[in-house]
């Protein structure tokens, strides 16, 4: 499974989307698809222990959270660097 | 030529600040017998011209700061907190103005006129079936051509009889997620208001905070450009608890020097006599301190991330911000009621130089503007995946 489709199922079983997430594009605003803040950190939890990664405090912000794509470009970024260190 | 305003030295702002504060001080109990709108104060606000100090110079404000606007905030809560009150939402939603409206057409005249006009601003954020959980809204806005509708069922609208124009959230059209929201401008002229509740409140009474069934039309345009999300996190989440709680620092404030005053009163009867309330007022004055600090330190961390996006949506923003605003609504409580303990039964009677009735009933209010529980909910989920910084200066 790629790293986007396991965030893909990640959001559908954590994001609480009013929306089916099947129907998203990658790059689709998944605040404006209905992600709240609350949820969000319920998904930033099930992400970092999916992928054994931890966000860093410069991350935890709205954009990275903005869309599959751009969740999946942070994922990618922190397990290379996360796997280095 | 120099713009004298552009430099409105903040001596000359606290000056004009005090002015309003003297009317405010002087009408702040039958406003608060009375329940009704602080007219006097806020008429004195406009000829000291404070409606616009926080707009853009080059809009016809002066540009001030923050910081200035929380020490005007606080300078009326002393004096009346619900004078105190209007002006610091009213100055909460001139920031998102400031902050979101500067780059569109609209918005920019508009400050202008807010600017020249001294016009008052409500906000209409609360909504039945919703509550205090902002960042939601049930009603929808319509956009049919170059025009938007709206009908909101707005259960607290501060001063909504005497507001110029209201700044209302909804979805952002009827299909929209409820948390995909936007934020509106409606002048006096463009929308109804039906009378749902009359504010007959224990605290607060002068805000006026009815509830109606609002009814808006007006030129999409109107709509402000960025989604209500980020006014939110950018804007209006660090101007809320920043200008409230400087504004419930005042309404303490006031009460810490009526019971300094009482319990000096009694020191310089019998000098040689430390008065029973002496230990109070010192304890009362280091939580003073505390409330005074997290301000300063809000304000502080406001201006350093004010200029990025990235740090005003960051979680530990968030989280400062909300800490704020836990701290300085319960520790008010802590200390007007110590301050309360000291003065007696001066203090509970009203009409006394001590009476501290108004301040208590006001001060309670604090904790339900956005409920702590709701606030708390919010801190508890981010601390799942946020770590507070544990350093002392960092
Ligand atoms: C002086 C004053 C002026 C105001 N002016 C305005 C105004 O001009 N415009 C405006 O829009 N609003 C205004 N408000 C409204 C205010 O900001 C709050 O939105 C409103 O008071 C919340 O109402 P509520 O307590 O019924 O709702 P809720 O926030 O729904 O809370 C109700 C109760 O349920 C509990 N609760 C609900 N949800 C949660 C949760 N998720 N977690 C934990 N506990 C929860 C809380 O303990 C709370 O006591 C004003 C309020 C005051 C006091």
């Amino acid at each position: 499974m790629s790293a986007v489709e396991a965030i893909r199922s990640i959001v559908a079983k954590h994001g609480k989307l009013p929306v089916d997430v099947a129907t998203l594009q990658d790059d689709a605003d998944l605040y404006a698809a209905g992600l709240s803040s609350f949820a969000s950190v319920q998904l930033m939890l099930a992400i970092e222990e999916h992928f054994d990664i931890e966000f860093p405090e410069d991350r935890l912000n709205r954009k990275t959270f903005s869309s599959i794509k751009a969740i999946a470009e942070v994922v990618t970024e922190l397990s290379e660097d996360q796997q280095a260190a | 030529m120099m713009n004298i305003h552009a430099h409105t030295p903040n001596i000359e702002l606290t000056a004009r600040a005090r002015r309003v504060a003297a009317v405010a001080a002087s009408h702040a109990d039958s406003v608060d017998r009375d329940g009704r709108f602080p007219a006097e104060a806020v008429e004195a606000m406009r000829t000291e011209r404070l409606m616009g100090v926080q707009i853009p110079t080059a809009f016809g404000g002066e540009g001030a700061s923050t910081a200035e606007i929380a020490e005007i905030c606080s300078i009326l809560g002393q004096a009346c907190s619900a004078s105190a009150m209007v002006f610091a939402m009213h100055q909460i939603k001139v920031s998102s103005l400031v902050t979101h409206g500067g780059d569109d057409a609209w918005h920019q005249g508009f400050m202008a006129r807010v600017a020249g006009e001294q016009l008052l601003l409500g906000s209409a954020t609360t909504e039945g079936g919703i509550g205090g959980n902002m960042r939601n809204s049930i009603c929808a806005i319509e956009v049919d051509g170059d025009t938007c509708r709206l009908e909101k069922n707005a259960t607290v609208i501060s001063y909504g009889d005497q507001a110029d124009a209201i700044l209302i959230t909804s979805r952002s059209h009827a299909d929209a997620a409820a948390s995909d929201q936007v934020l509106t401008v409606f002048l006096k002229d463009q929308y109804t208001l039906e009378k749902t509740h009359v504010w007959d409140a224990l605290g607060m009474r002068g805000t006026c905070s009815d509830g109606y069934v609002f009814k808006g039309e007006a030129p999409a345009v109107q709509i402000l450009p960025r989604p209500f999300a980020e006014i939110a996190a950018q804007s209006m989440l660090a101007h809320a608890h920043i200008l409230w709680s400087a504004v419930w620092y005042g309404i303490a404030a006031d009460a810490f020097a009526k019971a300094q005053a009482f319990v000096r009163a009694a020191a310089r009867k019998s000098p040689d006599m430390t008065p029973p309330g002496a230990l109070r007022v010192a304890e009362a004055s280091s939580l003073l301190q505390g409330v005074k600090a997290s301000i300063v330190a809000a304000l502080e961390m406001y201006e350093a991330a004010r200029e990025n996006e990235d740090k005003l949506s960051s979680m530990s923003f968030s989280v400062a911000m909300n800490n704020l605003k836990i701290a300085s609504s319960q520790t008010i409580l802590t200390i007007i009621n110590h301050c309360m303990l000291i003065c007696g039964i001066l203090a509970y009677k009203n009409g006394t130089p001590f009476s501290l009735g108004r301040h208590l009933r006001d001060a309670h209010s604090a904790q339900l503007m956005i409920s702590n529980d709701r606030i708390l909910g919010n801190t508890s989920n981010m601390l799942l995946i946020h770590k507070q910084d544990t350093s002392l200066l960092g």
